[in-house]
């Protein structure tokens, strides 16, 4: 929580202080942070990269998130670079507290870490310019760093990779003449709960394809409004892991500062089911 | 019942029928609106560090008269755009993404000065966005 405050606060302190020119790529369009890092919605990874820089620049990004439903708390911290609108380059960890979980299992306080590096490399099309869409391919390179109760429930190994193709596309004129983003994400996946439960399970320990989606209106310049869904695999015997949803606003007065709220449905996790609840997320980039 | 919902059914294909051709023209206020935003524009260019050094040799009276014969073609207006195509204005200049999206920029922030709404804003932007790949790199 101190961390989670201090990063609040070091955002704060340098909206107000003098920052480095923001690159030249339009409002809005390197979308918000990604729970697991990197250009995307909040649960879901999108073909944009991170910053505003344009195929001449450098940009980049650095964020803290904070979901908060019944029985858990996740918080996620990280910071992404790009180079020359190509090559995205992030790393994030992620502090899953087990709350009442924690409680369950007479380790009050317990909390499961993970550590992401990600890369995405965009591989043809622009968000906005090309009459198909932006192309972009990740790879998550995921480290479970508790893995003592991971290992209990059945998971079977404590670090793995993700790979997803993401495809974005921005039509300008969409509903009531507003701009419609859409985004469709395949990911070939055994993360437990994105990795925080370990990898793969009893169930079974082989990647799963996945779809993950997201939609989003720009109700103006600097307010965008959607709904996001992500499919999950489901690799462990003691508990059903469910897909999970979100409708999200997402505010970008100018291009150094993003806020996103947004409410969560995600489900069963770890035997406590129905959880859903609010998420914050604060981003700086240029 | 039926009825209330027979005429809801109206009311929504009413919304989804096709415009006339001519309608963002309309929408930008004809030749007025569309003369006024030009001007607005170069005004603001002159005051855009990112780009205004590429203006320097071009002669604006004649810049300004094919900008507004532009929009007003793409717009669905009367007029026609007689300069060369934009692959042929802007071959050798090598324009790059942040100069073209600096002009994107200040033609918003044009046509909000005029406070044209956003949904017409987005209706000549998207067509204007194809001529990105005639623009940049040449």
């Amino acid at each position: 929580m101190r961390t989670f405050l201090r990063i609040l606060c070091g955002c704060a302190l340098l909206i107000h202080s003098p920052s480095p020119q923001a690159g030249d790529r339009l409002l809005g369009t390197p979308g918000a942070s990604a729970l697991e890092g990197g250009a995307g919605g909040g649960m879901v990874p999108w073909a944009v990269l991170a910053g505003y820089g344009t195929a001449e620049q450098i940009g980049g990004s650095a964020f803290a998130s904070r979901v908060h439903v019944q029985d858990y708390r996740l918080d996620s911290v990280g910071a992404a670079m790009t180079f020359h609108n190509r090559l995205e380059l992030s790393v994030t960890r992620q502090s899953l507290d087990l709350g009442s979980l924690g409680q369950a299992i007479g380790q009050p306080g317990a909390r499961l870490r993970q550590d992401i590096i990600g890369g995405k490399l965009r591989l043809l099309g622009d968000l906005i310019y090309t009459p198909w869409p932006q192309l972009s391919l990740g790879v998550q390179y995921k480290q479970q760093r508790d893995f003592a109760i991971p290992s209990s429930v059945g998971a079977v190994r404590a670090s793995d990779v993700d790979i997803y193709l993401a495809a974005s596309k921005l039509w300008l004129t969409g509903p009531f003449d507003r701009s419609l983003l859409v985004n469709l994400t395949a990911r070939a996946t055994r993360a437990n709960q994105l990795g925080l439960l370990g990898f793969g399970g009893d169930q079974r320990d082989r990647h799963r394809l996945v779809f993950e989606g997201s939609a989003a209106l720009l109700l103006t310049r600097e307010l965008a409004a959607g709904v996001e869904y992500r499919q999950k695999p489901n690799n462990l015997g003691f508990a059903r892991e469910d897909d999970w949803r979100d409708v999200f606003l997402a505010w970008f007065p100018n291009k150094h500062l993003t806020a996103v709220v947004a409410y969560t449905w995600l489900g069963s996790i770890a035997g406590f089911a129905d959880q859903h609840g609010p998420y914050v997320s604060l981003q700086l980039s240029y | 019942m039926p009825r209330l919902l027979l005429i809801v059914l109206l009311m929504l294909l009413g919304a989804c029928t096709h415009r006339p051709a001519d309608s963002l023209y309309r929408d930008l206020d004809e030749l007025y609106g569309i003369t006024a935003l030009v001007d607005e524009l170069l005004d603001q260019l002159v005051e855009e560090q990112r780009i205004v050094a590429r203006f320097a040799d071009t002669d604006i009276g004649r810049f300004r008269r094919q900008l507004i014969d532009q929009f007003c073609e793409l717009s669905g207006g009367p007029c026609r755009y007689t300069g060369e195509s934009m692959r042929v204005v802007h071959a050798g200049h090598g324009i790059d993404e942040a100069e073209f999206n600096a002009l994107v920029e200040t033609l918003i922030a044009a046509m909000n000065a005029r406070d044209i709404p956003l949904g017409v804003q987005n209706r000549l932007l998207a067509r204007l966005a194809p001529m990105q790949a005639d623009i940049v790199g040449r």
